[in-house]
């Protein structure tokens, strides 16, 4: 069965990763491509438990708790400093 | 297959299995209200979903297929941290998007910021506009 789930979650996290990729490559002001970025830390996060569940290891677990801090600290960083800079407001 | 033959493992690996591909269906749910929704606060709406539920799901399948029970700890542990930034950077980024417009007001049911802002602007002498007073 796992070899089946693998491929499946597999398939699955790969599109939200190109998701997220287009949204950061697309997103029109810097917060919504902050938001994307911490979406793909959380796919790249998801990977990982996955890979530990399917081969019954924990040596990811460091890394987890790794991604989120550096996700905190970069989404809780960039949005003190943005700033707005379009000619328009509200066209988002 | 006769309720016999099923043993526990068998049903624990299920278990784990369908929390293995919810969790990473929430992935590829966050990233479709990403590319779908119209302004930062509906997609900051849809991008928690992995980061709590989808991340619960996952570090319990972690749980079920490690078969001991001293990791239950670890894991509740790498989750509660989780709990505990996801807040705090969310209400960064929302704060940050309010301050630099970047929402749709029409689209908004209630806006309880608009008139704590109004009058703090009104007390320290700024218009809405965050330009000093003229008159």
């Amino acid at each position: 069965m796992m070899p089946i789930v693998l491929a499946v979650t597999a398939v699955i996290l790969s599109l939200a990763a190109g998701g997220a990729i287009i949204r950061i490559a697309r997103g029109p002001s810097l917060l919504d491509r902050v938001l994307a970025t911490d979406v793909l830390l959380a796919i790249l996060g998801a990977a990982l438990c996955i890979d530990m569940a399917v081969n019954r290891h924990l040596n990811n677990l460091m890394l987890l708790v790794a991604i989120s801090i550096i996700g905190f600290v970069g989404s809780v960083t960039v949005a003190r400093f943005v700033a707005d800079r379009r000619r328009h407001p509200h066209e988002s | 297959m006769n309720p016999e033959t099923v043993s526990g493992d068998t049903v624990i690996d299920a278990v784990s299995a369908v929390f293995m591909v919810v969790g990473a269906l929430m992935s590829l749910g966050a990233a479709i209200g990403l590319l779908r929704f119209p302004d930062l606060m509906s997609r900051m709406h849809a991008a928690t979903k992995p980061q709590v539920l989808g991340l619960f799901l996952l570090l319990c399948a972690v749980g079920l297929q490690m078969r001991t029970w001293w990791v239950w700890p670890v894991l509740v542990v790498a989750w509660i941290f989780q709990l505990l930034t996801v807040p705090v950077s969310a209400h960064m980024v929302g704060r940050a998007g309010y301050r630099t417009k970047h929402l749709h007001p029409e689209l908004l049911s209630a806006d309880e910021l608009e008139a704590v802002v109004q009058q703090a602007a009104g007390e320290r002498g700024f218009n809405e506009d965050g330009e000093p007073r003229r008159d």
